[in-house]
């Protein structure tokens, strides 16, 4: 197994004990992150993508499959192995808001970090700390603060201060951006990619904001119910995505550019299956708009599981129908979304001049 | 309150230090020819059986009586906090471990744990303080379990358990900070059962020995002949209910102290005076509403989130309330439902809800056509419902009690509202309570319920916020169909302005507490003329847009919601701000039909990106 230094997942599969029996939260997933690259994850709630996240730093052991960082495994529930882990993959949270102490200051929070694995004097410190904020673009007058003195974003850079502070080899971003204004997401966005290409780490970008992966990663993978149904290039699945789950996630995110959301994407159908027990053969096939609930002779959906035949592709969609490559994608084409009859088509052309 | 506490705190360190000393002599002295006296001028109190003078003992006696009970009780704390504390910091399985020793060692009654211990380590005052310790012990580990399970579970401790700091940093640095106040309040009290505890013990002839005494021990000496001589019985129960009483208002006072910290100054503001604007009532409007202000007391001063709102709704129109956090958007549209809590203070020129002015209608009047007139949805479904009553139930409530709807003929509307949302299984549905649906299901039934009484008016705060965008296009399929099929207005809240553009008919946009800019829906992405509109819009990634260049930032912060300065509430990361644009505020007007701008000088028409789309508009 060659990680490069990127983070390799291989076979993970994480279950948590529900109220009635095992959940298979996370169930047998693959996935590679080189150095100095991004991966977005892509899924609704339920799709185990945060359960990952807390199963590759260890909040939430894996029950079996192998997570290695630069090639080698951190296992292990000692506080020893907690801290080999801890200096490797560093993880920041969804919301800034919890994620930092509400009675440290930043400089407290920052220092307490730096000084986790290394022992820094006063002056060191210091110095560290002030690296640390100009890294995340804050300004030094930000240190004496305390969180709840600071912005969404400036809270949000804080939490990523303290986690690059260690010098991790893999960072993962969980939900980054949805806690903040829109109006600062792009910021966020920039200055990680900015960090990750001083910093050289792994990033596996966790969310359910596609513009927002798109803006970031190299690479998307898609989950569905535990499993990743779709893994490629950020262009090539975003322009030309090949499963349906895929394509029914792109259709349904709002745009603001009027007319661009076309009418003849079907909803999904029902609700996301109970994880205790998953469907057979394909997990989408109760709800798939091209499957065999509407399709006949599709039958191979319930019975078969598509997930071996995709591994190993460049742009793997675990999917015995999948839509062809050059299938434009659905955001892009102008469809008058009269989806309701009650609207009057909204293409540009007529907007009141 | 706190006067009293502290004078009587301060009576008891004053006795407890001087009380020795002063009395120490006096009370040790016997004298053989006054034993066993009741009280004479001499000796208030009478004397004991050696002629002691008695209130020389009892005073003399108060540093004996308390340093027991307060060492038992800082003894006690520290042992079951450190060991409730390090339930939060251990792993799984030494975690449940240690909860189960916790348990076990409750399951005995502190009292007889206390007595059996004190018997095990001697009758003696030390004896006495470590069984009292020994007996207290769990009831703080239990306390502190219990908190520290709080912030044990917080992303801030697992983001520091992420960062592999040690325990006891996580302990010391974490995890105690976030607890010491109740603790410190529980240990006061403590500290009070804890004297009460040991007099027990001292009376029971298990704690202190003479010839040294205590409280608890003149007690029970003075209880041989208390039907002779009551004083001397009385007197040191009194003195240990004095004590008690006053480490019970020290817990108090602490919690108070907390409390206070925590609860919002009230605000000194002068109300003001609704100057009345005569405009005619139209029939098409649901609700108009002129100059809205609301004024919050909170913890860091008084905040006006709300500065001046002025918005019409007409019958069957989806308007969507977007800002960012802090623009007060919420607040708005809870001060037009009359929802906000009683010390936030709201005025308005005009608040006419279905013709009707606010000021006409009695409160009750009020009351009651809010309740039949209009209903909310909010971003989390379960705070709309109660968790233990049915959904039925819940759902036919407000039809049956206002419009006086047979049980029967509810249960029939509430099928067919749910049939219409989507949820077919409608009587299984209503023999369920919330918890048993999903995120997506229980909006749903929200949408559902809050259309049983055909409101006029629908107010939605981020009712897909916490749902999935597949979920997200279902909830708003519904909303549009909800106000086409009933003409219900619909104020849709919130900060996703892609959503907003995407589903609704007119877009208000807030910024500091005020709407700075009124315009049609689909004209937000490339029509947009105020300069915050136009650089939120450009903020926005557009999945079908290409990737570079990345999307706008807006520098700079919001404006302080408590700040009282005029000008435009933008001005201070207006790109393009005049001189005036810092003294004089500008209002909403109307720029053409359709499109209202709060701002001195409102972009023209072209917009500084996506100049492809404008073109296309323009040909
Ligand atoms: S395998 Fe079948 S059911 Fe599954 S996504 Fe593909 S077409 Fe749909
Ligand atoms: S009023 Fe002035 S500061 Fe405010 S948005 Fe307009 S130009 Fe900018």
């Amino acid at each position: 197994m060659s990680g490069g230094g990127g983070l390799t997942l291989y076979e993970v599969t994480v279950r948590h004990q529900g109220p009635f029996g095992p959940i298979t939260a996370v169930d047998g997933v693959s996935l590679e992150v080189p150095r100095g690259t991004t991966v977005g994850l892509v899924g609704e709630s339920g799709s185990g993508k945060s359960t990952l996240a807390r199963a590759i730093v260890g909040l939430d052991p894996p029950c079996s499959g192998r997570i290695a960082v630069g090639g080698r495994e951190y296992g292990g529930r000692r506080e020893a192995d907690r801290r080999r882990l801890g200096q490797q993959v560093q993880l920041v949270f969804q919301d800034p808001d919890t994620a930092l102490d509400p009675r440290m200051t930043v400089r407290q929070s920052i220092a307490e970090a730096a000084g986790a694995f290394v022992r820094l004097d006063r002056r060191g410190r210091e110095q560290r700390v002030g690296e640390l904020l100009e890294l995340v673009g804050l300004d030094a007058g930000c240190a004496g603060r305390l969180p709840r003195q600071l912005s969404g974003g400036q809270r949000q850079r804080v939490a990523v201060a303290r986690a690059v502070a260690v010098g991790p080899a893999v960072l993962i971003a969980d939900e980054v951006t949805s806690a903040l204004d829109v109006s600062v997401r792009a910021a966020l966005l920039a200055m990680l990619r900015d960090l990750q290409r001083r910093m050289g780490f792994a990033m596996l970008f966790i969310s359910h904001d596609l513009a927002a992966v798109r803006q970031v990663a190299d690479a998307v993978a898609v989950m569905y119910l535990g499993r990743i149904v779709e893994a490629a290039s950020t262009e090539s699945l975003l322009r030309g995505p090949r499963h349906p789950y895929t394509r029914t996630l792109l259709s349904a995110v709002p745009s603001l550019h009027a007319g661009r959301r076309p009418a003849e994407e079907p909803l999904l159908a029902g609700e996301v299956p109970d994880p205790a027990s998953p469907p057979t053969g394909c997990r989408f096939h109760p709800r798939c708009p091209v499957g065999p609930a509407r399709h006949a002779g599709r039958d191979v959906c319930a019975v078969r599981d598509p997930q071996r035949d995709a591994a190993g592709k460049p742009h793997r969609a675990a999917c015995h129908f999948p839509y062809r490559a050059d299938d434009r994608p659905p955001q892009a084409r102008r469809v008058p979304p009269d989806d309701d009859g009650d609207r009057t088509p909204r293409t540009p052309g007529d907007l009141p001049s | 309150m706190g006067v009293i506490t502290l004078a009587m705190l301060g009576s008891l360190a004053v006795l407890a230090v001087a009380g020795a000393v002063v009395w120490g002599q006096q009370a040790d002295r016997p004298d053989p020819s006054a034993v066993l006296r009741g009280p004479t001028a001499g000796h208030p109190l009478g004397t004991d059986r050696l002629g002691r003078d008695l209130l020389a003992r009892l005073l003399a006696a108060t540093w004996p009586s308390l340093l027991p009970a307060v060492a038992a009780t800082l003894l006690g704390a520290a042992a079951g906090i450190t060991l409730g504390a390090l339930t939060a910091v251990v792993g799984g399985r030494a975690a449940r471990l240690l909860g189960a020793l916790i348990n076990l060692l409750l399951a005995f009654p502190a009292l007889l744990v206390a007595m059996f211990f004190a018997a095990l380590f001697g009758a003696g005052a030390g004896g006495a303080v470590f069984a009292l310790a020994v007996a207290c012990a769990p009831g703080f580990a239990r306390i502190t379990q219990t908190l520290a399970a709080q912030v044990a579970g917080t992303d801030f401790m697992a983001a520091a358990r992420v960062l592999g700091l040690r325990r006891h940093r996580l302990l010391l640095r974490h995890v105690l900070p976030h607890i010491a106040e109740p603790l410190m309040l529980n240990t006061a009290v403590a500290a009070g059962s804890a004297l009460v505890a040991l007099s027990g013990l001292s009376f029971l002839g298990l704690g202190v020995q003479p010839p040294s005494y205590d409280w608890g021990l003149m007690l029970s000496q003075g209880l041989d002949r208390i039907y002779t001589e009551p004083l001397p019985a009385v007197a040191p129960g009194i003195a240990i209910v004095y004590a008690t009483v006053a480490f019970q208002l020290l817990g108090e006072m602490l919690a108070g102290a907390a409390v206070r910290q925590a609860r919002p100054r009230p605000e000194e503001e002068p109300v003001a005076h609704a100057a009345r604007a005569d405009r005619p009532a139209s029939t098409d409007h649901v609700l108009e509403v002129e100059d809205l202000r609301v004024v919050l007391p909170t913890a860091d001063g008084v905040v006006r989130p709300v500065r001046g709102v002025t918005l019409t709704l007409r019958r069957g129109e989806l308007v969507g309330l977007v800002g960012e956090s802090g623009s007060g958007k919420s607040l708005a549209a809870l001060a037009v439902a009359d929802l906000l809590p009683d010390d936030a203070r709201v005025t308005w020129t005009t608040h006419r809800f279905l013709g009707a002015d606010a000021e006409s209608l009695t409160r009750e009047q009020r009351r009651r056509q809010l309740a039949t007139g209009m209903a909310l949805i909010f971003q989390n479904p379960a705070s709309a419902f109660n968790p233990s009553l049915r959904l039925g139930r819940q759902m036919t409530e407000a039809v049956r009690a206002h419009r006086g709807t047979p049980r029967a003929e509810a249960v029939e509307q509430a099928l067919a509202q749910l049939q219409r949302v989507g949820l077919p299984a409608g009587r299984r549905l209503l023999r369920s309570r919330p918890f048993q649906l999903s995120g997506g299901q229980r909006q749903r039934v929200a949408i559902a319920a809050a259309s049983m009484m055909r409101p006029d008016l629908i107010i939605a705060d981020e009712p897909t916020t916490a749902l999935d965008v597949t979920v997200q296009r279902q909830i708003m399929d519904l909303l549009r169909r909800v106000r086409r099929e009933d003409a219900t207005a619909i104020l849709f809240i919130s900060h996703d302005i892609a959503l907003v553009a995407d589903a609704c008919d007119r877009v208000l946009v807030m910024y500091g507490g005020t709407i700075v800019e009124n315009l049609p829906a689909r004209e937000l992405a490339a029509g947009a003329r105020h300069p915050y509109t136009r650089m939120l819009v450009a903020s926005v990634p557009d999945l079908a847009a290409d990737r570079d260049p990345p999307p706008l930032t807006i520098e700079g912060g919001p404006p302080d919601p408590c700040g009282t300065a005029p000008g435009c509430p933008f001005h201070d990361r207006c790109p393009h701000r005049l001189d005036r644009c810092a003294v004089d505020s500008p209002v909403l007007s109307p720029l053409r039909p359709e499109h209202e701008v709060a701002c001195w000088r409102p972009l023209p028409a072209a917009p500084l990106g996506g100049a492809r789309e404008t073109e296309e508009v323009e040909k």
